[in-house]
């Protein structure tokens, strides 16, 4: 059973925590040291790079989404002057790339899946990548892409999950279409249901939709002086140097991973996009070589966020106590298996939301289609179901006569909650904090502007985590080092994928250090020159990185007072770091002489803070575990909009999103991520989908794929709460994905408050709004309307 | 492969002579013959606004035109609107004083566009902002801090001429969004 508190202290917890008041650094809104650059344009991304006698590199892509493969000819291509090579499957050293599916039974799947760089036999979706074509100039590119002659041999094609898991369905990898299952079983559910007061249920589904970060994937690669295959890339992680040498079957201490400033990352560019294929190019050819990826080609074959089919029944008392819920989920993971069993994990760890489930059943399953492949996206699979709680615990509080934010109070997880699946709520939970914030700033619902208008408000709240799982022995590592004037060096291997993830890490030096943040340094994301420190993905680098860096800064600090002290005859705790000096006791020592005193001393004036996350065992198909998470953050968002009747159109007029973020390392970062994920769902409510029709993708550009514009949207107003108790450095919590959990399911109730009806499938255009208007005739025992 | 035409313009101030072959777009002319790289490739076809720049003043997207029509024309990039000591330009300094960057990828096309609006000295309302960058995509900051950044950089700049409020089309590059 859930539901049960467990004591938990915030030591035993691993808080730093820390008060706003004591703070310098931390906590200021300052510009990000990377803002100046971008607005004077002189920012290089990946494909703004251009190398000496580079060569342009482009993937020929399968335009069928199942078939065998006949017939493979290059010599019409290779007839074109200027192109330097065309490369099959059989030409990559090893051409494979392996993904870890964990935790699964043989029966299920492999425990390991894998693609092929190039597909030599059989391709599995439209756009999978078949040959690798070299060129002088991008126009002896074009032409010789379209000259490679490659036969395809139709195969019957599954483009829905539910049907490629029943028997007989065309099997898209030999070992069946199953590539993974997780349930929950907690307390007796059957039970629960016969002593339930209310049992609500309902069907969702999400949709597939695109990253769409404005920087398509790019990349150049070269071989430097010393023979190491060099990739500058647009990437969120900089260690697929490994994969890459791999494939490549050299040491991967040959091969370097260069993650320069990212135009957007939200998960696409977690898995490898450009990599290997610039890797075998430049390999191949020993000359520098370039990737660009086209917004087409991005949008057709990058993979995308699991449509899902949520069902959910829950139960609960006449107050409004949920006493069971009973849950099941399928996932299209497309023709590939990359992250989608871990996206899964994800989806069945968060299905009952930030609050107490009572007993659960839980059924998650992922299947092998042809549709175009799905794998990360911020939100990581903890972001479809909170369509579903959400909306569960709308429809709950009307049967019930309960007021939305009360039914959500009432269930609120607090510290020393066990979710589901057994890990213990650590932290302070601000949930109900996060609700009232919103109610309190938004006042009085908006009145229609029109007799054939309706105007609806929906709150939504969620909690997703931040870190990796705790068996993935994440670990990340940071160097921070004085220079002989006072100023600072950190060196880090996060990526900067716009978050402010490495102006952060400045902000955390300074703070310990007293050193400006325009005196310091930050270098970051290059796998061979800073130390390695994961992945910018998982909400994880405040956490992971941030942590590294508030060690290293620590250890060097002390290092300097204690020498100081030792010069001084003071003792050291009565020393401290202010700006250019160390002083206390009524000592004051220029840095630059203490710095100089560490050096005469053999004190080193760096250190090396290496961050190791909680740990856990690793799960296995039936979820049980003390620990799958760090921690969560959770949240609240308020949605006021209005409905057309006649039309379906539908008017944000306004939006908050409230979020505990434990601390706002800077608030301007913070509001930025809250105010960019919540404009990023809001897309994916209203307008997005990556529409596909027997496995073809038809997201054939941005004409095609609408992202939400300047007007499509309202001022997204973020409400920062700091409970100060978070497991990254001086107690904040992770807040990047975390904002894109709650719009899908604010904007339904919004909409199901201006109808009485609610939208159960995504995104919620025109024509299904116009339907639950149809629908919206009041009945006895039915939801009230409030249409005015 | 077509013949090479020389293409002269004048980049943000420098006059700029390359040959290239006559299909390149301007896009590709300025990043690849002409390494102005600051506007940016988003999309190819006029939706994304990330290439925005002004051809004579003009908010175009760089995609969509060809180098070989704008010979002789005056373009303006990001870039263009800094100080001449290469310090940031006032729409730019609003730019940084609101956050308005965060990946920084459609920046500095977003820039050329509200440069453009603003060249007029009308005031706008923040819903008249919002129309005026919409053929300008960003996925990352919501598009609050932007407008935010346009209506400070407006309010700071010198006030227009009394008149009659004009009903004028707004700008912004991009058409068909």
């Amino acid at each position: 059973m859930t539901g049960r508190r467990r004591p938990v202290a915030a030591a035993a917890a691993g808080i730093r925590t820390s008060k706003a008041g004591e703070l310098r650094v931390v906590g200021q809104p300052l510009p990000r040291h990377d803002q100046a650059e971008k607005i004077a344009g002189s920012t290089r991304y990946a494909g703004d790079l251009a190398v000496p006698g580079m060569l342009h590199a482009r993937l020929v892509r399968s335009p069928v989404p199942s078939a065998r493969i006949t017939r493979r000819d290059a010599a019409a291509a290779l007839a074109v002057p200027g192109v330097a090579c065309v490369l099959f499957g059989e030409d990559v050293p090893h051409n494979v790339i392996r993904i870890d599916v964990p935790g699964q039974a043989v029966e299920v799947a492999a425990l390991q899946a894998s693609m092929e760089v190039l597909a030599t036999g059989r391709v599995r979706f439209h756009g999978e990548p078949v040959a690798l074509v070299v060129a002088e100039t991008e126009d002896a590119l074009a032409e010789a892409c379209d000259l490679v002659d490659v036969d395809y041999e139709a195969l019957p094609a599954v483009t829905d999950p539910e049907q490629a898991l029943a028997d007989g369905a065309p099997a898209v990898h030999e070992q069946g279409n199953l590539l993974g299952e997780w349930r929950i079983d907690r307390g007796d559910v059957d039970a629960a249901f016969l002593a339930a007061d209310a049992v609500v249920e309902g069907s969702y589904r999400t949709q597939a939709v695109d990253h769409a970060y404005l920087e398509p994937e790019a990349g150049v690669g070269w071989l430097d002086d010393d023979g190491v295959l060099t990739l500058r890339v647009a990437t969120q992680v900089v260690e697929h140097y490994r994969d890459v040498a791999r494939i490549l079957g050299i040491p991967e201490s040959r091969v370097r991973v260069i993650a320069p400033y990212v135009g957007g990352g939200f998960g696409g560019k977690e898995d490898m996009t450009v990599e290997p294929y610039l890797a075998l190019a430049v390999w191949r050819t020993r000359r520098p070589v370039r990737m660009q990826w086209t917004r087409q080609e991005s949008l057709l074959a990058r993979p995308k966020r699991h449509p899902m089919r949520l069902r959910y029944r829950t139960a609960a008392l006449a107050d409004g106590t949920i006493l069971a819920q009973d849950i099941d989920i399928t996932a299209d993971a497309g023709g590939y298996a990359y992250l989608s069993a871990l996206v899964l994990l994800y989806s069945a760890v968060h299905a009952c939301g930030p609050y107490r489930a009572g007993s659960v059943r839980l059924r998650a399953r992922c299947a092998y289609t042809n549709n175009p492949p799905t794998s990360a996206f911020r939100g990581f699979g903890g972001m479809q179901v909170v369509f579903g709680y959400e909306s569960q615990m709308d429809r709950l509080a009307r049967r019930l006569g309960i007021s939305a934010a009360d039914i959500r109070k009432r269930n609120a997880l607090a510290r020393g909650d066990v979710l589901p699946v057994g890990q213990v709520i650590e932290t302070e939970v601000l949930l109900a904090e996060t609700i009232d914030a919103v109610l309190a700033r938004a006042g009085d619902k908006p009145a229609p502007s029109g007799p054939r208008k309706a105007t609806g408000r929906g709150i939504a709240c969620n909690m997703q985590s931040y870190g990796r799982l705790v068996w993935l022995n994440d670990s990340a590592a940071a160097w921070v080092g004085f220079q002989l004037d006072g100023s600072l060096t950190v060196r880090c291997g996060v990526p900067d994928i716009g978050g402010g993830q490495a102006s952060s890490l400045a902000q955390i030096a300074a703070e310990v250090l007293a050193v400006p943040v325009d005196e310091i340094t930050v270098h970051f994301g290059d796998s061979a020159l800073t130390p390695l420190a994961g992945t910018t993905t998982a909400t994880r680098q405040l956490l992971m990185s941030g942590n590294a860096v508030y060690e290293a800064s620590v250890r060097l600090r002390d290092a300097v007072l204690r020498t100081v002290a030792e010069e001084t005859g003071q003792p050291a705790e009565a020393l401290r770091m202010e700006p250019g000096q160390v002083t206390g006791g009524g000592t004051l020592v220029d840095i630059r002489d203490a710095l100089v005193a560490c050096r005469r001393r053999n004190v080193p004036i760096e250190a090396l803070g290496t961050f190791f996350g909680p740990k856990g065992r690793p799960v296995v198909r039936d979820l049980r575990a003390d620990r799958v998470f760090p921690d969560f953050t959770f949240g609240t968002h308020l949605c006021d909009l209005e409905v057309d009747l006649d039309t379906g159109q539908v008017r944000l007029l306004r939006y908050l999103a409230a979020h505990d973020v434990g601390r706002a390392i800077n608030p301007r970062s913070v509001h930025g991520q809250i105010a960019g994920g919540a404009a990023q769902g809001l897309g994916m409510a209203l307008l997005e989908e990556v529409a596909v029709e027997d496995g073809v993708n038809l997201a054939g550009g941005f004409f095609q794929y609408l992202i939400p514009t300047a007007t499509d949207l309202p001022d997204i107003e973020p409400v920062v709460l700091e409970s100060g108790e978070g497991m990254g450095p001086f107690g904040a919590r992770g807040i990047g994905e975390p904002p894109i959990g709650p719009p899908c399911a604010a904007v339904a109730s919004a909409i199901h408050d201006a109808l009485g009806s609610r939208p159960t499938v995504l995104p919620i255009t025109p024509e299904r709004v116009l339907a639950c208007a149809a629908q919206s005739r009041p009945l006895p025992g039915q939801d009230r309307v409030s249409r005015r | 492969m077509s013949d090479q035409v020389t293409t002269t313009v004048t980049v943000n101030g420098h006059r700029v002579s390359r040959a290239a072959g006559p299909h390149l777009t301007l896009l590709r002319w300025l990043r690849d013959v002409a390494g102005v790289t600051d506007p940016k490739y988003g999309c190819g076809e006029g939706i994304c606004g990330a290439c925005t720049v002004l051809v004579d003043g003009v908010p175009t997207s760089s995609c969509l035109v060809l180098a070989a029509q704008v010979d002789g024309a005056a373009v303006t990039t990001a870039a263009g609107l800094l100080e001449p000591d290469g310090s940031l330009g006032p729409l730019q300094r609003a730019f940084h004083a609101h956050h308005a960057a965060q990946c920084g990828f459609c920046t500095p096309g977003m820039l050329v566009a509200a440069a453009a609006m603003l060249a007029d000295g009308r005031r706008r309302s923040r819903a008249e902002i919002r129309a005026g960058l919409h053929g300008n995509l960003c996925r990352c900051t919501g598009y609050g801090p932007i407008v935010d950044a346009v209506e400070a950089a407006q309010a700071a700049q010198p006030g227009p001429a009394a008149g009659p409020r004009r009903d004028a089309g707004v700008g912004g590059a991009g058409a068909g969004r």
